[in-house]
């Protein structure tokens, strides 16, 4: 009895303690310390997230954490960004609000990645949730502006609604009047993905005028150069701005209209949008350029050297978009003017065209890891690349957190020596320790994925294609890589045997994805039956894949862990094991 | 090494043959096959050279697009590209859409080839007089105007700059449209 008092608290003591503990993963560790601490521990947890929609079901989350404030949750699978996974897969949003409609009342926050979203669950969030402030939908699709509409009336305290990068149905521009007089408390606002008519720009004028909180603003295709003056005179508390189409007829007033807006924003540090740029607008910009930490000029079809202008008078810039128009001589100025970039994603103009029209070479790359220190991510789409130049960058930059790589031709080899890119991607690994993320191309073999099992300790997620030469490469990565989350791989020769011998590994990560590989139907069952706590779902669109032979290999896997068994929501095209585990069906 | 015509799009052997009347593809089909570039030849000066080039030897393409290669988000191509890029597929009677990057096909019978593995149907031939008549399914899409038309009215690459989405209409319906 002396024992229990000495070491317990009064509960009001512990949940003020854990208040001030808001990671996941910290809160996590908490809740298992003992019984009364996860106990105490799932009263005030206030935000959840769901890395796996389908890992656990939505009951289950109410159940252990029945006073939830903020939830994150995200659907897909990574490839269904490039159009891997068919329509009709899942990642149906509808039934987590219908039962948080019941269970949260006081529900403030959802944020979605990857999932489907109907007008009917936006209707069912703005009539639920009386205190609702944020709805941030990434990547998601389904729904139209009958929906927005539906949020901007009916969430009376929104302050943020973020739709990047979602495929929206445009039914009317005239959602965004739907926002009453009223609303005043919004902080951000980023309508990128509508199209080309779909905002009312007078409306939106109104309603940036009446938000004196806003400071993020990204605008849609829709609206042209010509009418952002007027926006930013209203919003010069902005810190974020994304412009449409940044053109217009050119004319001096507006030229100029438009640098004087720019330079009221005293606070601005982020630009992005630039679609259809005419060059000579560019120049409104430069009273910002100083102040800019973060560009993105990824749909800005210009050339040197108004990109080059651009980023050498942007000494601070810290993450950079861009396409590879910059090519390497801008990639150069990049690395002599930027010494805090962070953060660096190169896109490909023209990723169809069989030879290269603009010369960004491995050369570019090189120059930014030599001439900024606190390069930590990158994504680098690239026609060469020699085992040399990565294992330049390995040395240049062993701060990487994220690297990305994307040779445009499958097994490209090293260009010089026509070797594999084992060796460089090799020093990647071995000279980032920190590396938590990595994308592979170009022409390898197993050898490249003994090195990331060997050094990729803290590697979450990986992402494989065109890859090895065998099971081996699969068996190193998944017995090597202790902190895997994610993986990803499509068109390998792996097989079977790796991933019958670490099946076990599939329950401590999040998901696999495996498509045009060689694993057989029979193995996915075998590791169904095996693995009660894995759902194994196969996807196979033209035919059912036990009309095979149980040795045919399936054309998709998504093997992820879950509480909550197999789910009943999926289309005819995936199979998984039935509740018995006894057939998949 | 020569062309192997087998694995060409053979206009003739499905009886293909679309582009408004008195364009070169049919004529092309005649041209002695010793005249055609060999295979290693075109892959070498690559696909994007002239148009008339490729139509001139019905070969397949060099380069053969792979799906979801290289790893771009649909959404960045349409902002990049003029031409090409991902339209909704739907076919009546099919629960479910499929989205398709036309900038991947060269020429409609490219198309409706990959549309009828797509879908397992049979699509048929087209005429400019009756259409798609005589088979299951019509290939139609709407274009920036909003119109309904049959998918090889128009000039290629006048259907890929205005195509919004493709629709496989049950035959009896899609008699109904209007042909050029």
């Amino acid at each position: 009895m002396r024992k229990k008092i000495m070491y317990s608290f009064p509960d009001e003591v512990l949940e003020h303690v854990f208040s001030f503990i808001q990671s996941d993963k910290d809160r996590n560790a908490v809740s298992v310390v003992c019984k009364s601490w996860c106990e105490i521990e799932r009263w005030c947890r206030r935000k959840v997230f769901i890395g796996n929609c389908y890992a656990v079901s939505p009951r289950m989350v109410i159940k252990r954490f029945p006073e939830v404030r903020s939830i994150e949750l995200k659907g897909k699978p990574h490839f269904a960004d490039f159009n891997l996974v068919p329509d009709g897969w899942g990642g149906y949003v509808l039934p987590w609000i219908v039962e948080m409609a019941g269970a949260y009342p006081w529900l403030e926050e959802i944020r979605l990645k990857r999932m489907v979203v109907t007008d009917e669950s936006l209707e069912l969030i703005a009539k639920s949730f009386k205190n609702f402030k944020v709805l941030v939908l990434f990547s998601c699709e389904g729904f139209s502006t009958d929906g927005l509409a539906a949020i901007a009336a009916g969430c009376k305290n929104l302050r943020e609604l973020d739709l990047r990068e979602s495929e929206v149905d445009d039914l009317s521009g005239h959602w965004l009047r739907h926002f009453p007089e009223t609303c005043t408390s919004l902080l951000s606002l980023n309508i990128s993905c509508l199209g080309s008519d779909e905002v009312s720009v007078s409306a939106l004028e109104r309603l940036v005028g009446r938000c004196p909180n806003l400071k993020s603003l990204r605008l849609n295709r829709g609206v042209t150069v010509d009418k952002i003056a007027n926006i930013l005179h209203r919003a010069p508390q902005l810190v974020d701005f994304g412009t449409g189409s940044y053109s217009a007829e050119l004319r001096p007033d507006v030229l100029l209209n438009l640098a004087g807006a720019f330079s009221c924003c005293k606070e601005l540090k982020s630009l992005s949008g630039f679609w259809d740029v005419v060059p000579a607008y560019l120049p409104a910009l430069y009273s910002v350029c100083s102040r800019l930490t973060s560009l993105n000029l990824s749909y800005a079809t210009i050339q040197n050297p108004e990109i080059i202008k651009l980023v050498s008078n942007c000494p601070n810039l810290q993450r950079l978009l861009v396409l590879d128009y910059i090519e390497d001589s801008g990639l150069e100025a990049l690395a002599s003017s930027c010494k805090d970039l962070q953060e660096l994603r190169v896109f490909p103009s023209d990723p169809f065209g069989a030879e290269p029209h603009v010369s960004l070479t491995e050369q570019g790359l090189v120059a930014v890891s030599l001439g900024c220190p606190k390069l930590q991510s990158v994504l680098y789409f690239c026609r060469r690349m020699t085992n040399a130049a990565l294992v330049t960058i390995a040395q240049n930059s062993p701060n990487f957190t994220r690297f990305r790589l994307c040779i445009i031709e499958p097994k490209t080899a090293d260009y010089l020596t026509l070797e594999p890119l084992d060796v460089g991607f090799g020093a990647i690994v071995e000279h980032c320790k920190d590396l938590r993320r990595l994308s592979l191309s170009g022409l390898l073999t197993d050898r490249v994925f003994e090195y990331i099992g060997t050094y990729a300790k803290k590697l979450e997620m990986l992402s494989v294609a065109f890859a090895g030469d065998s099971d081996l490469g699969l068996h190193h990565v998944l017995s090597g890589c202790e902190s895997l989350r994610k993986l990803e791989i499509r068109d390998c020769p792996f097989g079977d045997k790796a991933l019958l011998a670490n099946a076990a590994k599939l329950e401590t990560m999040r998901s696999l994805w495996m498509s045009s590989c060689t694993v057989s139907f029979g193995a996915c069952k075998l590791i169904g039956l095996k693995m009660p706590r894995l759902n194994v779902e196969v996807i196979d669109e033209t035919e059912p894949p036990d009309s095979r032979p149980e040795s045919c290999p399936v054309e998709k896997l998504y093997i992820y862990r879950s509480v909550s068994g197999p789910r009943f929501d999926m289309p005819p095209f995936v199979w998984t094991m039935d509740e018995e585990r006894k057939v998949m069906h | 090494m020569e062309v192997n015509y087998d694995n060409g799009l053979n206009l003739k052997a499905t009886e293909l043959r679309l582009g408004l009347p008195g364009s070169d593809e049919p004529e092309r089909q005649t041209t002695p096959r010793s005249n055609k570039r060999t295979l290693s030849e075109i892959s070498s000066s690559g696909v994007t050279d002239d148009g008339n080039d490729y139509q001139q030897d019905s070969a397949p393409p060099a380069k053969e697009q792979v799906v979801g290669w290289p790893p771009i988000r649909s959404y960045r191509k349409n902002c990049i590209h003029a031409t090409g890029r991902y339209v909704k597929v739907s076919v009546d009677g099919a629960a479910y859409l499929r989205k398709i990057d036309l900038k991947v096909y060269r020429s409609y019978p490219d198309l409706l080839k990959a549309l009828e593995n797509m879908f397992k149907l049979t699509i048929g031939a087209y005429s400019e007089r009756e259409g798609y008549n005589g088979s299951g399914y019509a290939p139609t899409y709407e274009d920036k105007d909003g119109d309904w038309m049959l998918v090889g009215d128009v000039p290629w690459e006048m259907f890929i700059s205005s195509c919004k989405r493709l629709r496989i209409m049950k035959g009896s319906e899609a008699r109904g449209l209007g042909c050029v």
